[in-house]
């Protein structure tokens, strides 16, 4: 909310320059987003008044204008089209420095002289107006200084207010707040009931009490709209940043702004019979004062007469019922409507307005009366007319109850931490507007007013006497609870323990967003279709994540695209899946390595990076983790058919690793093998706790052989049925070299293995050995067809 | 015996003169050998008398000595300018890179997010973490923040249909918590939050850590020092915070945390808000199924980019999810 500070100074006026001011409501919960003068820098600038306009001779559009300033005439060449005889203007005299440093000489306009400059509403910084000169009032007394006379020495100031503090947007509501801060009154306007000079009053039903409680109307007959509002209240309301329109909508404005009651005003004479309000049928349509035209839905309060909607309840009038200069006999309303049925109205039809923001956040509830007298008066004073009787349509029932509220001291010292003493407590309480009702045994029996619909329990008043005393005054102490020891359990590893072991192994994290591109998302997982976004920012961001590699490859692209060819990447996080009716969020961690396998030197040399490279950091990450993980030549839709491998730990599916499709590369326009692996991370940090085994005191054996063995069985099985035949004591087997070649024949390879036996108990003696190597040898010839290589 | 004198002095030069191990060895068997020169001294002992006989002995046998003596030294003397030279052979260039793998790096929203979690759980605080698709009760509804409530048009909620979206925050981990358990509370939620809300200055994702304790005896001066301790440790310095009192529909009373930034123009203090909290409302504490009148507890939630970006300078949010390397290798 904007308001003008001389406004709220004309209310309560504390000793403390602007900036204190605003820190002070800061600190109060009114936090100050701004503030600016309501005006440019100038100076020799007072009221001209224009005593005679005169043809320029050599210039269409200038006018030659005799000017006085009070004390002396000169001529002035003036361009603006409303230039006349008899009107006063900010004239900016000889000498004269106006906002930008823009100084004011004697000039010769067209050969004509011109001693001085007339100007408008932007020329003095006042608004972006440039239309024409800025007219004052004819009693401006002719020679004043303009700022003076303008009361320019003020500010704007913004503040951004909570949805809780309703009652702060207003004058009124400010005005109260720095009372309290200050310990002082606060002025306000006296209200008068405006008695009725006849008995016309308008038709209302009100057919949606829920919705609007209360509802008041009044008759203003014979008003003249041609009257425009006083310079103090465009000032006002400019200053507050509410352009001046016509005198019905400013004083509306106006008391909205003073009071915090919106209002509307209709033209009677567009209104059919009478005025209804109740809920919008389905279809209808209406044109709004801004001109656009919408159709009404289910749940929209409606002003309406007895044919038509005319207004959308505390949110925008509609452009028919609006007054107009024609406008003769007015309806002013003024209405407490309900903020849950108003809450997300004006955003459904894409509105927004001064109206419908106090509306939601919750109007006081007793103000529509005094609202309406003091709009009654105000417009008067402007537009003349003859008042009628307020007419007022309340629901008992549907009016919110007036609270009491406890307040117990000893929670409040409880919750604050401090014992304030009760004095302070019932004085803050006071000016905040809140009664004391009662003295409770310990505490205070509150009555909250209807200004504050956000206070209803206990806490809320603890909050107002904190924040009032200020937080900051409050003192600061430890928590006392008791720190109790936590169960961890030791096989399961920290997910940060596997981050470090990526960055230990040259990975960069990464950090993507959880929605993704479902162009990409096809490719990497075509078989599942992602969760979508109803209201995606994007239609690149508009799907959930079924696999990290969206996100990751996208990533790839981007570093591509920046001349970085070597990228190993990880990220760790949730992917979505919709199984059914349930979403399943499960925890991945996936990688992605491309180019050089070592950063490129001397002495790395420049090899690419292969699926090996891959797979020996995934396993030396599960022996980190103490896990075992079998790798199973499979198929995946993104992954290359020949290099990619399933994950496997006892027989259960925990991820997956190989190398992209080439296709799937092709389309993603990356360059180079790109290796990428994803597992899930509740499969693989529980591995186990240390059980120690005595360490044998007797030699170990190795014996090595070197098998031609068919290229399509898997080492994988090499090692199985070595291990079967090998025995007990078998303590390791491990391929030193693998080789094909065509001395081998087609589709053969040569795998040389090495076997090492240790008794814990004794040394194996040379023919047990033998023995075992032999029924290898010969298990391997049997069930893979091996041959030894001799 | 003047022999004796001129071989010594012979064998003496000869070591002398010897330049590798191998020269030295054949001087040593020439002279000290079993058939060596001087050895074979003593042969010359059995013309002499049993009286002269010990006398000429000791002599040849210091004459020996000497040589010897020579010899080792010498030897050593060979050895370690073999060893030398064979050092001197095998240097490298010490300023040549290394071989191997480089190292990776933390993102820099991990960073920040493990010192936060390091600082917490040090004071009791458990992690706790939670689903990102949350439903509407656990996102808004269990945080007092009802359906009309005009503060959900501060959340711009990403929906996948109307009961179901993407967590704005992360505090329905608190919530699920609190569900689960039974007070006393200490713990902290971070994780990926989700505004619909895409600018220079927002990003629809981001990271929060929230933090909950609840105990039977707790006030918001417990809080105040529990955010004005943490903010002094996350920034290193004793910079001056301060309370703000604002709005939030599960906490009350609320308050926004500014910390000191430098200094104005005018040489006031410069002042940034980093962090919300305040005093768990009662609403949550009964959505939750705890007694607000025997537990109290307070809150607090802050945006992980922000402080990252305070900490480390970084001057554009829209970097952290780029994940340009250039960027994310300035944090390892």
């Amino acid at each position: 909310m904007k308001f003008s500070e001389q406004w709220l100074r004309e209310w309560v006026n504390p000793q403390i320059d602007t900036q204190e001011l605003m820190d002070q409501i800061t600190m109060a919960g009114l936090e100050v987003d701004g503030f600016e003068p309501v005006a440019g820098q100038f100076s020799g600038v007072v009221v001209g008044e224009v005593q005679s306009v005169g043809p320029h001779p050599d210039a269409d559009k200038l006018r030659v204008c005799q000017v006085s300033d009070g004390a002396s005439e000169v001529q002035v060449v003036c361009g603006a089209p409303n230039v006349r005889e008899g009107m006063k203007v900010p004239f900016a005299v000889v000498g004269a420095v106006l906002p930008g440093d823009f100084k004011i000489k004697k000039a010769k306009l067209r050969g004509q002289p011109s001693e001085g400059m007339l100007c408008s509403e932007s020329e003095l910084g006042l608004s972006d107006d440039h239309d024409g000169l800025m007219e004052l009032p004819a009693d401006a007394p002719v020679g004043q200084d303009v700022a003076d006379y303008l009361k320019l020495n003020d500010v704007t100031i913004d503040v951004d207010l909570t949805p809780n503090r309703a009652d702060c947007l207003s004058i009124k509501g400010i005005a109260r707040e720095v009372g309290v801060l200050n310990s002082m009154l606060v002025n306000s306007p006296a209200i008068e009931p405006v008695e009725s000079v006849h008995s016309e009053v308008p038709d209302i039903r009100v057919e949606a009490p829920a919705g609007c409680p209360r509802y008041l109307g009044r008759i203003l007959r014979n008003v003249n709209l041609q009257a425009e509002s006083p310079l103090w209240m465009q000032e006002k309301l400019r200053r507050s940043g509410i352009r001046s329109i016509d005198a019905a909508v400013d004083v509306t404005n106006y008391v909205m702004l003073e009071l915090g009651q919106p209002m509307h005003a209709f033209d009677r004479d567009e209104i059919q019979g009478g005025i209804v309000v109740r809920m919008a049928r389905i279809g209808e349509k209406l044109v709004l004062l801004d001109g656009q035209e919408v159709e009404l839905t289910q749940g929209t309060l409606v002003i309406a007469d007895h044919e038509k909607p005319i207004a959308i309840a505390g949110v925008m009038g509609g452009e028919h019922s609006g007054v107009s200069p024609k406008t003769r006999d007015l309806v002013l309303e003024s209405a407490y409507f309900d903020p849950i049925t108003l809450a997300g109205k004006a955003r459904h039809y894409g509105l927004h307005t001064d109206a419908s923001h106090r509306f939601e956040r919750g109007v006081d509830y007793k103000l529509a009366r005094d609202a309406m007298e003091r709009a009654t008066r105000l417009l008067m004073d402007i537009v003349g007319g003859e008042p009628g009787e307020i007419v007022e349509v309340a629901s008992d029932e549907d009016i919110p109850e007036d609270r009491v509220v406890d307040l117990r001291a000893r929670r409040l010292n409880d919750v604050l931490g401090m014992e304030i003493d009760r004095t302070t407590v019932e004085e803050i309480l006071t000016r905040l507007g809140l009664r004391v009702e009662k003295l409770l045994k310990d505490g205070w029996r509150v009555s909250v007013p209807s200004f504050r619909p956000d206070i209803s329990i206990e806490e809320d008043l603890i909050e107002e006497v904190g924040r009032i005393y200020g937080y900051n005054n409050l003192p600061v102490t430890e928590p006392t609870g008791s720190l109790g020891l936590r169960p961890e359990q030791e096989a399961v590893r920290p997910v940060s323990a596997i981050r470090n072991f990526f960055v230990d192994h040259g990975y960069q994290e990464a950090v993507t967003y959880s929605f993704v591109d479902p162009k990409v998302q096809q490719l990497v997982d075509p078989d599942r279709q992602g969760i979508a976004l109803a209201n995606p920012i994007s239609s690149d961001l508009s799907v959930m994540r079924t696999s990290l590699w969206s996100g990751l490859l996208k990533t790839v692209a981007h570093n591509q695209n920046r001349q970085q060819p070597r990228i190993r990447l990880f990220e760790t996080g949730l992917r979505f899946l919709q199984e059914g009716e349930r979403i399943d969020q499960q925890p991945m961690l996936a990688g992605v390595v491309v180019g050089s396998q070592y950063p490129e030197n001397w002495a790395n040399g420049r090899r690419t990076a292969d699926f090996y490279d891959v797979k020996g950091d995934l396993e030396s990450l599960f022996s980190l983790l103490g896990i075992e993980i079998h790798f199973v030549g499979s198929q995946h839709p993104a992954l290359h058919p020949g290099q990619t491998a399933e994950l496997m730990r006892d027989g259960e599916h925990v991820g997956w690793l190989g190398t992209l499709h080439p296709q799937v590369q092709k389309n993603l326009e990356l360059n180079g093998t790109i290796l990428m692996f994803e597992l899930f991370l509740n499969s693989i940090v529980t591995g186990y706790v240390p059980n120690f085994k005595e360490i044998s005191k007797f030699p170990e054996v190795r014996r090595d052989l070197a098998i031609i063995i068919g290229s399509e069985v898997a080492f994988a099985d090499v090692e199985r049925v070595a291990r079967k035949h090998a025995g007990e004591q078998l303590t390791a087997l491990r391929a030193f070299d693998v080789y094909e070649g065509e001395s081998l024949g087609e589709g053969n390879r040569s795998l040389a293995l090495s076997l090492f036996w240790q008794h814990p108990e004794r040394t194996l003696n040379e023919d047990e050995v033998h023995s075992l190597f032999n029924g290898v040898i010969d298990a391997l010839k049997e069930e893979l067809g091996a041959t030894l290589r001799s | 015996m003047e022999n004796l004198e001129q071989l010594v002095q012979d064998g003496l030069a000869a070591v002398d003169s010897a330049d590798s191990l191998q020269a030295l060895d054949q001087i040593r068997v020439e002279y000290l050998g079993k058939k060596g020169v001087i050895t074979q001294q003593a042969k010359t002992l059995g013309k002499l008398s049993a009286e002269e006989r010990p006398a000429a002995g000791q002599k040849i046998n210091e004459a020996k000595g000497q040589v010897e003596e020579a010899i080792n030294a010498r030897r050593s003397d060979l050895e370690r300018a073999a060893i030398e030279q064979k050092l001197a052979s095998e240097s490298i260039d010490v300023t040549l890179p290394g071989r191997g793998q480089d190292l990776g790096g933390l993102h820099p929203v991990t960073r920040t997010l493990q010192r936060i979690e390091h600082f917490f759980a040090r004071a009791g605080y458990t992690v706790e973490q939670g689903p990102e698709i949350e439903d509407d009760y656990h996102n808004f509804e269990a945080l007092n923040i009802p359906g009309h409530h005009p503060a959900r048009a501060m959340h711009d909620t990403f929906y996948f249909n109307p009961g179901t979206l993407l967590r704005t925050h992360t505090s329905p981990v608190q919530i699920r918590t609190m569900e689960a358990g039974k007070p006393p509370f200490r713990m902290i939620c971070p994780g990926r939050v989700y505004r619909c809300d895409s600018d220079m200055t927002h990003t629809p994702m981001f990271h929060q850590v929230e933090g909950l304790l609840v105990e039977k005896n707790v006030s918001f001066a417990d809080l105040k020092s529990t955010v004005e301790e943490f903010l002094r440790v996350f920034f290193e310095r004793d910079l001056q915070v301060r309370f703000r009192p604002s709005y939030f529909p599960f906490t009350e009373p609320s308050a926004e945390v500014d910390i000191e930034w430098g200094r104005e123009a005018d040489g006031s203090i410069k002042w940034l808000e980093v962090m919300g909290c305040g005093m768990v409302h009662p609403k949550v504490f009964e959505y939750c199924g705890i007694d607000a009148e025997e537990y109290r507890g307070f809150a607090f939630g802050m945006g992980v980019e922000r402080l990252a970006m305070l900490r480390y300078g970084v001057n554009d949010l829209r970097m952290f999810f780029e994940n340009d390397l250039r960027f994310l290798r300035q944090f390892r």
